[in-house]
Order: C-alpha cells, then structure tokens, then sequence
C-alpha cells in the first residue's frame, strides 16, 4: 500500500474512519459513509481527494435522479431539435450522448475520487442499477453500442442520511461507515483544526454548553459538528468573554446566541419551558 | 478462528455473507489492519456490517470471541522484549507460506505453522516461556496469527486504551429492536405511502412524447400525464387513558409522524376497547361522540385502519356485552371489532407494549385473534411488518377504480435478520 489517508489540516478522522477509508482504497471497493447531519460525511470525500492528491468528482443526488444519468443521457430532444433544422450533426448519435460524473471519473488519467452524495435522497430502485457499474466499474453506452471501462478504478465515497434503507445487494459491495458524532476531546481537535489559537477557555465553556444543548431530551434537531463551529464563529466574532459563558447556568438561561445552535421553534420553545421551570425550582 | 467468528455473528444477527467475509480475509491479505486488535476490529467491523442498527450485536459477538485473545494480547506485550518480537513477526510466516496457506484453504493450517514456530522459538529464549504457553493451550492463539498478532511488537503503545471499543457498546440505540422516535416512524410510515395518478392531465410525459414523436416521423406529438399524488387512506384509532398513559408519548408521535404522510388521515379515540362509539376530542369526549356505525358507513373499504393500544384490560371488557368500564355497552367489544375486520380487510393492530409479554396476557391474545394475528409491536421492525399488512393488495371484485394505481416500486418489508 503506497498511500494512507489519516486525515488533514482540515479534516480531524477518527482511527475507525482511516481504517474504514484506507481498506476500501486498497481494495478499491466504494465506501458507504452515514451519520448524524453535519458531522462532515460530504467534506471526507473532498478531504480524501485532497490528502491523497487525486481529481474529484461529484454526483449529487436528488430524489428526481436517476442511475442513468450518472453514467450517460442521451439528448434526444437536442437531436430531435436538430433534426427538424437538418443540422448534420444529427447523423452521429454519439454528439448526443451527454458523460455522467460516473463516465467523466471513469475515463480520467490519474486514479479519481467519486463522490455519490446522498444516496438516499434517490429513488429506491437507485443503488440497484449502480450495482454492476460500482462491481466492475464498466458500463454498456446502448446507442453507440461501447463498453466503457474505468482506466482506474475510482475511490468511490457514498453518503447517506438514512431516509432509506438501501438494498443488501448493494450493501454487500461497499464498506461501511458510521460516523459517530464525536466526543468532547475530539470535538475539541475539530475546533482547534477549524479556529486555531482559540482561547483555551472559550473553548473549554463552549464545548460544555454545547454538549449540555445536545444532551436535552426531547430536542427535534440536535445540533452537530457543524453548528458547533458557526457557534463558535459567532461567539469570536463577538468577542465574548467566556466569563459570560460560564456565569450562565445553561439550566436557567438560553445558551448565548442560541439560533446558531437551535434551528426551529420547537425547540427554542422546549428550552424556554425547561429554563423557565428551573427557575421556579431554585 | 476466523470462521468460527463468521458463524458466530451470523448466529448472534448480524446478516453477514460469504462475499462479505472474504472481502474482509482479502483485506487482511492486502496488509490493511496489519495494525492492533483494535485495528483488526475497525476493519471487521467496516466489512462485515453494513448498517449502524447491527454495530451493537456485532460488538458482543466480538467481545465474546475475542475477549480471550485480547487477554493474551496484553500479556505478550507485558512480558516479551520488543525487538524479539517485531523479529519474530517478520520471520514467523513468509509471503510464499502465506499464500500456500491459502491455497490449502485453511487458516486452521496457518495455526498449526505459527504455533509450530512459536514452540520452536520456546526452545531458544527462555523470556518466551508463558506466553508460547499460553499460545499452546488457548483456543484463542488463533489470533496469533491474524494481522494483530503479527504487528504485537510494534503496537504495543496503540493497545494501552483501558476500555476496549467493543465493549463499550456505543451503538446500542441504533438496534432497530428497540422503540423509536419520531423520525424512524416517519420513515416507516413512509413505506405505506401509495402514488397513483389522479386529477387533470397536466405534466408533459417526456418519455411518451419522444416516443409519440418519433413513431410520427419526427413531427411533434405531446402527451400529458396527470401528476403523482400521495394516495393512501387510513383511520387512526387511538386508546387513551387507562394502561395506555405509560404508553402515550410513544402513541402522540406516532400520531404526529402520521399526520404529515398521508393525504387522507382521519383518527379516533377509544377507552381501552373499541365500542359502539369514538371520540375526536378528548374533552369532549361524552359530548362529541361519534357512532361507529356512522365510521362503517362513511369511509369505504379502501382504508387502512390502524389501532394503537395495549390491549391490556379484563377479558370481559372484550368478550362480554357491558363489559366495558365507562359505560353499558350492548354488544360486547368483540361484535365491534368484527365488523371492523369485515368492513376493513387492511387492519392491523399496533401494540406498544413489550411483545415478550404478550402472551401473558389474555386480552391481548384475545385481541390477536380478532385482528387475525395482525398485531405489530411499536418498533421499527414491527412497523415494517404492520405496513407489509396494510399494503397487501385487495382480493379482485373489491377493487375500485378510484384508488387503483402503482405502488412505491417494489420496497418489500426489509427480511429478519437471520
């Protein structure tokens, strides 16, 4: 094995994730990666492409997508177009055959990486027509009757949200990730690889109310990595004094600047009830 | 080793398979997690399991299996020099003896080599004693071998982590076994939804009119279609109060996750058993009743229904004509729920309480039957059973023109794990 990917300046990977990632680069196999909203699914690919130097693609998926389109479509409108103007063009299918991220990633020089967001957001049938493409990394063009092939095989990274369950078939030709939202100490070496030099203590206050926050029951939305980080954005670019953060009792008052961490009304709500019976308690 | 522990997840529910497996004895073939036990662990894990709910039965298994070999693991690295070790680990097995090893197709074999070679290094070093005798007589040396042991020498300041990842069983909450939130619900629910085409013909069939347009010799031909719509029906009944209260948070989010997936929802209270009348409101409850006669009669036979309740109560309540607790009813629960069954063929029964103590109960085994067995219990796995239930299509003669339609194309209820 050449090349191990353990994580950048910019991505903090835990030692399951660089296990996860390295054994499927070895065996070129794609890697299915799911987890909590905001805990950097998409930015691993990126992350990945970045440390090991390679080209990325991207494919994002909608619930509108189809498997085909990944790989090819075939403009048969434009054709059609062209064909009531008599443009010549109209004589070769293949003008018409639009590359897919899939095909683009296949024919590249250097060993890409693909990255296949959201995965779930698609129709269920999805996975199941990627199943021959992501074994062999080839696929049949029908209108131009060509094979294509992928010079390398791509390191292919997959992301789900979970909305649904995806195909054992499917299942069976990736690894598997679960990214684990992260504990206090990593946390922290996110933190720091985002904002270096943060005051030690406006860390150390932040992080507690933050966990404090996600440890409410009953919250629809639990905040994540990500609004952890524009928290702390906000709290720096106010300039509060962590002072402020540990005089509050996160029991008995909102966090400071809560609307980056809390993201509906609900749950705002919930926290005023909680706030407001703890004081009446005291 | 390896083998045993393959049979062992898929005994202890991990769905593993074949492929999985040899994706992983290739993995460590290819040198990935020549690494520490902990390594080895995070590989297994990441081939073996293809879904957060199963982290938590694959990690005991792992902890049963390879408990004993982590034991031994520890004691090496406390009683054998380091260089002797990383020697060892260079000269215990060649690459060729490897791959041969593999070819005989047994990692049985690979064993016998290693603890051949380790019994041979006893003869030389005294320092060797305890472990290659520990090696000898536990059925655990067969770790030994695999990538983790090879690496001993080098690892060990990666092994100091006082609690084993496996052990700490961090993914208990996503074993799908267990209740479930809102979300999850919606999920499942999300299964029962129906699409079929309904109203004006107003989106363009793209497909349809290139097809059209070609068969017409390239002249244009446009074809509309009507727009998908979300066509699934279904009545609700709640039970409130009584043995249902533990129950009742659990009941308010399947209500909650309900209401935003379907098009038609219509629900209904109920005390304990399902009688001559519901209610739609709880605090009017005596006030504001409505027949169920009234409910026979309105909603056709296309709807789903769906109770939630315990079903917890005295036989009687079910069984007998004022039976029931709050008032005198004439036609004992069970008549009711007769023509419930009759009128809807698509009715399942959700119980939130735990399935295990079903059968300890009498009403609930009364209840079963009258519901056919269609009782699910509120998790996710008893969901996806309730709406495999409720998706089942009519018999023919039933079927109307007004729900017809395609369903979700084809999402079967996910198989049990073993």
């Amino acid at each position: 094995m050449t090349e191990r990917f353990a994580g950048t300046d910019r991505y903090i990977a835990t030692d399951d994730l660089m296990m996860a990632v390295n054994a499927a680069v070895t065996l070129g196999r794609p890697l299915l990666i799911k987890g909590e909203p905001g805990t950097g699914k998409t930015q691993l690919a990126q992350e990945i492409a970045r440390s090991l130097g390679k080209p990325m693609f991207e494919w994002h998926v909608k619930s509108t997508s189809k498997a085909q389109q990944g790989l090819y479509e075939y403009d048969a409108v434009s054709r059609l177009r062209d064909s009531q103007l008599g443009d010549a063009r109209v004589h070769d299918i293949a003008n018409y055959i639009l590359k897919g991220s899939l095909w683009e990633a296949f024919d590249s020089e250097v060993q890409p990486v693909l990255l296949i967001d959201e995965i779930d957001k698609a129709d269920i049938e999805f996975p199941n027509d990627l199943l021959r493409e992501l074994d062999r990394m080839e696929f049949y063009v029908y209108e131009t009757r060509r094979l294509v092939k992928a010079r390398n095989r791509p390191i292919i990274v997959i992301t789900s949200n979970n909305e649904k369950e995806l195909p054992d078939a499917f299942l069976r030709r990736c690894f598997f990730h679960y990214i684990r939202f992260p504990d206090e100490a990593t946390m922290a070496r996110i933190v720091e690889v985002h904002y270096p030099g943060l005051k030690k203590e406006l860390l150390a206050e932040a992080l507690g109310s933050f966990f404090q926050v996600r440890e409410t029951p009953g919250l629809k939305k639990k905040p994540s990595t990500s609004e952890l980080l524009d928290w702390i954005k906000l709290l720096v670019a106010e300039d509060i004094d962590p002072a402020v953060l540990r005089s509050q009792d996160p029991k008995k008052t909102l966090p400071i600047l809560h609307g980056a961490l809390l993201k509906n009304e609900q749950d705002v709500h919930l926290f005023e009830q909680l706030v407001f019976l703890n004081r009446r308690v005291r | 080793m390896l083998v045993k522990f393959f049979f062992e997840l898929r005994k202890g529910g991990v769905p593993v398979t074949i492929t999985e497996f040899l994706t992983l004895l290739a993995a460590l073939r290819a040198g990935v997690a020549w690494a520490s036990a902990q390594d080895f662990y995070y590989l297994a894990r990441t081939t073996l399991v293809k879904d957060e709910r199963h982290y938590d039965r694959f990690d005991r298994v792992f902890a049963e299996i390879f408990n004993g070999a982590q034991k031994l693991f520890e004691e090496i690295v406390a009683n054998v020099p380091d260089e002797w070790l990383r020697a060892l680990a260079a000269r215990t097995l060649t690459e060729e003896e490897k791959q041969k090893v593999e070819a005989l197709g047994g990692w049985e074999k690979l064993l016998e080599t290693l603890r051949q070679r380790l019994e041979e290094q006893k003869e030389r070093h005294q320092g060797g004693n305890k472990w290659i005798g520990t090696q000898g007589t536990s059925a655990f040396g067969a770790n030994g071998y695999n990538p983790e042991g090879i690496r001993i020498g080098q690892a060990g300041s990666r092994n100091r982590r006082a609690v084993k990842v496996w052990d700490r069983r961090e993914y208990r909450n996503f074993d799908d076994t267990v209740e479930l939130g809102t979300r999850n619900m919606k999920l499942a629910l999300r299964k029962l939804r129906k699409f079929a085409r309904e109203g004006a013909q107003d989106q363009l069939d793209l497909d349809g009119t290139i097809n059209a347009t070609a068969r017409n010799a390239g002249l244009l031909d446009l074809k509309l279609v009507a727009e998908r719509r979300n066509a699934v029906k279904v009545l609700l009944f709640l039970d409130v109060g009584g043995s249902m209260d533990d129950h009742i948070r659990v009941c308010e989010e399947l209500f909650s996750a309900a209401r935003t997936e379907f098009k038609h929802l219509e629900y209904f209270y109920f005390h304990n058993f399902l009688y001559e009348s519901v209610w739609k409101d709880n605090r009017r409850r005596f006030a504001a009743v409505t027949p169920v006669m009234q409910i026979l009669r309105t909603y056709g036979h296309d709807y789903r229904v769906i109770f939630v309740g315990d079903a917890t109560m005295s036989p009687y309540e079910i069984t007998q004509p004022g039976g029931s607790v709050e008032h005198w009813n004439k036609e004992a629960g069970s008549v009711w729920m007769g023509r419930m069954t009759a009128a809807y063929p698509r009715l399942v029964w959700l119980n939130p309480a735990d399935a295990d103590r079903w059968e300890y109960t009498a009403s609930v085994r009364i209840t079963r039957e009258l519901v056919d067995e269609r009782m699910y219990p509120v998790t996710i796995q008893g969901l996806d059973g309730a709406i495999g239930a409720l998706r089942r299509p009519l018999g023919r003669g039933r079927t109307g023109s007004q729900w017809g339609g395609e369903l979700i194309p084809g999402h079967e209820p996910s198989p049990s794990p073993r």
